[in-house]
């Protein structure tokens, strides 16, 4: 049985549908990605999830629960991080942990969890003396404080330092590989691509594509590389037989796979012009260039 | 019982923690209390000032906690998401609710058990005052201003919420006959007065605390009203994110 099931969730506000249809699932062990733009209906199909909000219409279960009828016996089960705020702003980060820990009642052990998201010099500050990222550590403390076996997380790395990111992303990818199913809401896609083994893109209150990484990059590999600003394009396009696209000021991409023959052809043709290769990158889309084609060709589309 | 506890003892810390909030609550009526009982500059009618103020500072110092302290507590706990988060532990409504109605309580008994010796220390002579109608009175009345600080922590932002419980704090205040007796208030503003939970409250309050209310048949009426719409009707309107 999946953590998470959703089937032809539709949630309306008035005469707007900001959900429309959406079914996936999300499954234990798994670290699960949201993604989406502003208003695709992300943050409305995980408040269903997590028992915020209530459903118009479609099918949700969560851990077996019915979130809108079975949110009390869910809570005990789930962790939930917001996306900013839910802390008292004179309260102690130990003893909010504390408090936290007595409310979801597993036996969590408050100082253990502040050392772990590395807030262990700083449990005597109020949650307004600490940085945006510390306020993100301490939420995701109290997210762990319930000890989860389905852990919601809302833009977890927003505003937090590298060494922070990566304290929360080896968190994350722990308490998967403990069982836990984690759904991560995320703009930031790097950061996806580090954490998440799959994900669900988002778009005008649609599910547009999901699965493994692996598989939303299938057959679109690419080939980009920083040179000169002013290639010729035609010649090169006539030497290797293949078409580059100029991205940026000295950027380029060609949209291939990266065979050794190419590779060879286009670092010889730069060498043979007498370019400098500044940067090359050969292999599999990111994530980002996945979620920006997909969401664009819907954009087209709508056009 | 120890989310309970856990919840009350969190909201009864950062209550005592509040400077603005001990202000309110006990600061002001303290303040208030000394300073007329002191300077005789109200007509309050009465040999001693403290006889007539002291009845009318217990009751603002309890519409003080219950409404204005609870209220604009609990409006920025909406705003800043507290609620909201708490809403995904298993701490659940009824738990909740009850934790911030017992702090409510337990500020009650603070500030009696500063106020009241103050108010003796300075004179007040109460004869054959009934403390179980007072505390009667002071129940129902927790629950009248608890209701109305809560409907308005419940629907309004942040801000709009701290300046809307001021605002009604001051109009409670200087219309309930706590420092300004009713006899004189304009006719038509004292007939107002008579039906608000501040001037029941004083009313009743004086009345059970030495004699020297007004109506008190109708101001438990008044109160009793309060206590019975306020709280349902904050639960109505209540939003919680």
């Amino acid at each position: 049985m999946s953590a998470v099931e959703v089937s032809e969730l539709v949630v309306r506000y008035g005469d707007i549908t900001a959900v429309d249809g959406v079914s996936f699932t999300a499954s234990h062990g798994h670290v699960t990605a949201v993604l989406g733009p502003n208003g695709a209906g992300k943050t409305s199909t995980i408040e269903v999830c997590e028992g915020y909000r209530r459903a118009s219409s479609g099918h949700v279960r969560v851990l077996g629960f019915n979130p809108a009828t079975q949110q009390r016996a869910l809570s005990e089960r789930m962790g939930v991080m917001l996306q900013e705020g839910g802390i008292y702003p004179s309260a102690r980060v130990l003893e909010t942990v504390r408090h936290y820990c007595a409310l979801y009642g597993k036996g969590a052990k408050a100082d253990v969890l502040v050392e772990q998201v590395g807030l262990g010099h700083r449990e005597k500050s109020t949650w307004r003396q600490l940085s945006g990222g510390e306020r993100q550590r301490l939420s995701l403390a109290l997210a762990l404080a319930a000890k989860p076996e389905v852990l919601f997380l809302d833009e977890p790395t927003a505003g937090v330092d590298v060494n922070g990111r990566a304290r929360i992303r080896d968190i994350v990818l722990n308490l998967a590989h403990e069982g836990c199913a984690v759904v991560l809401a995320t703009h930031e896609l790097d950061e996806a691509e580090r954490m998440a083994d799959h994900a669900i893109i988002f778009d005008g209150g649609q599910v547009i594509a999901h699965g493994t990484l692996a598989e939303l990059r299938k057959g679109h590999d690419e080939i980009r590389f920083r040179s000169s600003p002013d290639l010729d394009l035609h010649a090169l396009a006539a030497s290797t037989g293949v078409v580059a696209i100029r991205l940026g000021h000295d950027e380029y991409v060609i949209d291939a796979p990266p065979l050794p023959k190419l590779m060879a052809q286009l670092t010889g043709w730069l060498a043979e012009q007498g370019h400098d290769l500044i940067d090359l990158r050969a292999g599999a889309q990111r994530l980002e260039d996945v979620f920006r084609r997909l969401t664009a060709a819907r954009e087209d589309g709508a056009q | 019982m120890s989310r309970f506890r856990s919840q009350f003892a969190t909201e009864l810390r950062l209550t005592l923690r509040n400077g603005e909030q001990l202000l309110l609550t006990l600061g002001i009526p303290v303040l208030l209390l000394v300073f007329f009982s002191m300077v005789d500059v109200l007509p309050t009618g009465t040999d001693e000032p403290v006889d007539f103020l002291a009845p009318g500072v217990l009751a603002l110092a309890v519409m003080s906690t219950a409404m204005v302290s609870l209220g604009i507590g609990t409006g920025f706990e909406r705003s800043y998401h507290v609620l909201k988060r708490l809403g995904a532990t298993p701490l659940g409504r009824p738990r909740l609710v009850a934790a911030k109605v017992a702090a409510v309580a337990a500020v009650e008994v603070v500030q009696c058990a500063v106020l009241v010796p103050v108010a003796y220390l300075l004179g007040w002579s109460p004869s054959a005052p009934n403390w179980l109608a007072a505390i009667g009175a002071v129940l129902l009345a927790t629950a009248a201003f608890a209701g109305l600080g809560l409907i308005l922590a419940g629907r309004l932002r942040g801000e709009i919420n701290l300046a809307a419980q001021n605002g009604l704090y001051l109009v409670l205040l200087l219309l309930g006959g706590m420092v300004i007796p009713f006899a004189e208030l304009p006719a038509a503003v004292r007939a107002v007065a008579h039906v608000l939970p501040s001037g029941a409250l004083a009313d009743v309050l004086r009345d059970a605390l030495g004699g020297g209310g007004v109506r008190p048949g109708a101001s438990w009426g008044v109160l009793a009203a309060w206590a019975a719409v306020t709280p349902p009707a904050a639960a109505r309107l209540f939003r919680w994110d």
